[in-house]
């Protein structure tokens, strides 16, 4: 589209690392950067398949017939009710569901009974599977992707089709990429007719179809902006044998930043994927990620946070965590924030690195202590504090076994070698 | 000279009145920045700070009253889209919004207007601006920095702190300390804030803090390539992080997976930048 080649000097380069990165990934799913976990508050949030087919139809994006089940007895209702010809998909929030055998066509009702006993006793990538979704099968003649996200180097929603949609987008998006239509949307605007035409035009989308892929397209910006989306996508979007257009599959992740406008939607959240650690941590307001290492890391900001973890690793250790306290954060959610480092069984050594401002020391040293407190097995600390009362937490922490240390670097040495058992020369005064 | 603020800005606090907006009023009055007035609805006419700070009821009346000519906005996220519009409409120059958790969708609306407008927005979830020695719009603390002629510009808040305090206890000095924020949707990225250090005379070098994700970085080392004199020096967090964390499909990410360290460092350093392996050391490459 004209909009998408002038916009930028180095965007032709943006393009290329876009379908570079397209041909890398396995199946339906990418990779969200772990900046994207670290950096923002919390989670996106992703909805399951027929959540987000349950929001579609409510803005009249047609959808095939069907039910949510959590019993194979119930699949084989649903199955009889929709003339024993079913698609029987598992409802868990990880991509590869089809690949791991989670989303199987039946014949019969019976057939339907079966793989549903098969699909809902079974995990995928660790996740069990709870619910199905069953829903009567239908002939496609065509599949088509429509999806619509935020692109972040132009920082406006960008609406993205092609005329070959389903389970190999990213290879279309690499072979051809002259079939993927994209249109940088102007969020005070809306979504206009016209762009809609023109993505048409470049899908080669049959003009027969022309109105009712206008309606869902528009169906689909109003999900998008209405939910606070991070993603609104339908894939594929099929062309039946008979001629009409069904969603057959649907995914929306949200903002977590925005949720507070959606009660209704955060009450949707399955943690059932999620880290328990992970899920208590967002209880607390803290961002805390799991890792495999053996050093315990207690941090205020994201970037120092990561800091950290390199300078650990720097030094020959591994963090047993990611953990960002934020800012001003009050010793109650230290003292959180400090369990769930001790709660690793892996952990052999804690590093509080704490660089004041909004963030007392003194605060954070009560909370660490207050987590200690009773704990039978001690942890070593390695402690740094600069800025805001540092002073007065150290002596907080006095009662307790640390280590000082002046430098980022320092700091980083004394936890690799608490973690190794290696005794410090430099015990605290 | 320096960037963006200076002895001379008139400062303008939406805001005020809460707890954040309240302290780093405080801050920002103790390092002898031109405070002038403060916003919040419903509060107008009263004062703040033993009675220095006027509050208003809008930023209209307020820039009409004092003449601010820029803002820092602490209102909660949900309030902050509509603040920065309104920062925007009463035609103030340099809005810095240090509110963080702001949702994107109301980012993206209000970069579609700052775009259409003469103002320069810094954040949101970003520190501000501290030009040492003269004035700070935000909440980088002062006592971290000492004037100089070292341009900083960072996406991380605390990690900002950690270099101006090394660099401060290196006797360095810093001509001005930008935060321009980490969220995905930002009124100024790295390249902005180049471009006015490299016009900027006080300016000898430039300090650049990146971190993982998102394409700023690899934009960054091709402007750096293009357009930039001045030697740059970086530090980008991250390098250690695993990836692998997967949520998305195919269409979330139009940038792909540019966003590593390691791309970064590499482009970076294809650029002719000095990147250190950890934050401390950036003190020892500038020597």
């Amino acid at each position: 589209m004209a909009v998408w080649k002038t916009h930028s000097l180095f965007l032709s380069r943006y393009i290329n690392l876009f379908w570079q990165e397209c041909c890398k990934v396995e199946d339906d799913i990418i990779f969200w950067t772990i900046h994207d976990i670290f950096l923002t508050t919390g989670w996106r949030m992703r909805l399951h398949e027929y959540q987000a087919k349950q929001i579609f139809a409510r803005y009249g994006i047609p959808i095939p017939k069907g039910r949510i089940a959590g019993t194979s007895s119930e699949v084989r209702q649903v199955s009889e009710e929709l003339g024993g010809n079913v698609i029987v998909k598992s409802q868990v929030l990880v991509g590869g569901r089809g690949k791991a055998g989670g989303i199987r066509l039946a014949k019969s009702p019976e057939e339907a009974e079966d793989l549903a006993t098969q699909i809902l006793g079974m995990e995928i990538k660790d996740i069990p599977v709870r619910r199905v979704l069953v829903e009567e099968a239908v002939s496609i003649s065509q599949e088509i992707y429509l999806g619509i996200t935020t692109d972040r180097i132009h920082q406006q929603p960008v609406l993205i089709a092609s005329s070959e949609g389903g389970m190999n987008i990213e290879e279309v998006a690499q072979r051809s990429p002259e079939k993927i239509a994209r249109c940088l949307v102007n969020p005070l605007l809306g979504l206009k007719d016209y762009q809609l035409r023109d993505i048409a035009i470049t899908i080669d989308l049959n003009r027969i179809y022309l109105k009712t892929f206008m309606d869902i397209a528009r169906s689909l910006w109003k999900v998008f902006v209405d939910c606070d989306a991070q993603l609104a996508e339908v894939n594929p979007l099929v062309i039946t044998s008979e001629g009409r257009l069904y969603c057959l599959d649907a995914k929306i992740i949200l903002d977590d930043n925005a949720l507070f406008r959606h009660p209704d939607l955060a009450d949707l959240r399955d943690t059932d994927g999620e880290d328990l650690a992970e899920v208590t941590a967002r209880k607390y307001g803290v961002t805390f990620i799991k890792l495999n290492g053996s050093i315990g890391c207690l941090v205020n900001g994201a970037g120092l946070a990561m800091a950290t973890m390199d300078l650990i690793k720097l030094k020959g250790g591994e963090a047993a965590n990611f953990l960002d306290i934020g800012g001003g954060a009050s010793a109650e959610k230290v003292a959180a924030a400090t369990r769930l480092i001790l709660s690793d069984p892996n952990v052999k050594a804690i590093l509080v690195n704490v660089f004041g401002g909004i963030t007392r020391c003194d605060e954070v040293a009560r909370g660490v202590v207050e987590a200690l407190a009773g704990k039978k097995v001690t942890v070593p600390l390695a402690v740094r504090f600069v800025g805001t009362n540092d002073i007065e937490g150290y002596r907080i922490l006095s009662d307790s076994q640390f280590v000082a240390a002046s430098t980022l670097i320092e700091a980083a040495e004394m936890s690799v070698n608490l973690a190794k058992g290696v005794v410090s020369e430099h015990p605290h005064q | 000279m320096s960037i963006l603020i200076n002895s001379h800005t008139k400062v303008l606090v939406q805001g005020i009145t809460g707890n954040e907006g309240l302290f780093h009023s405080k801050q920002m009055l103790y390092y002898h920045t031109q405070v002038v007035a403060g916003v919040t609805p419903g509060k107008g006419g009263e004062w703040v700070l033993d009675g220095k700070i006027p509050i208003f009821e809008s930023v209209r009346t307020a820039v009409e009253a004092t003449g601010a000519n820029a803002t820092a906005i602490f209102v909660p996220a949900k309030y902050a889209a509509d603040a920065i519009f309104e920062a925007v409409d009463a035609g103030l120059p340099l809005i810095a919004c240090i509110t963080e958790g702001v949702p994107i969708q109301d980012m993206m609306q209000v970069m579609q207007y700052v775009r259409q407008s003469r103002c320069r927005l810094i954040g949101p979830n970003c520190p501000g601006v501290l030009t040492p020695g003269e004035a700070k719009l935000g909440i980088i603390p002062g006592s971290i920095a000492i004037p100089g002629n070292i341009g900083v510009v960072s996406r991380s808040g605390t990690l900002t702190y950690e270099v101006l305090y090394a660099l401060k206890k290196a006797g360095k000095g810093v001509s001005t300390c930008v935060g321009i924020g980490g969220d995905p949707v930002k009124g100024s990225s790295f390249v902005d804030m180049l471009e006015q250090f490299e016009a900027d005379a006080r300016t000898d070098e430039i300090v650049m803090i990146g971190e993982i994700g998102g394409n700023d970085e690899e934009v960054t080392a091709e402007y750096i390539t293009r357009y930039m004199t001045k030697p740059v020096y970086a530090y980008i967090a991250g390098i250690s992080a695993p990836l692998g964390k997967r949520m998305g499909h195919a269409g979330a990410i139009i940038e792909g997976n540019v966003g590593t360290a390691a791309g970064k460092i590499s482009a970076l350093e294809l650029a002719g930048v000095k990147v250190a392996k950890h934050p401390e050391e950036i003190v020892e490459l500038i020597q």
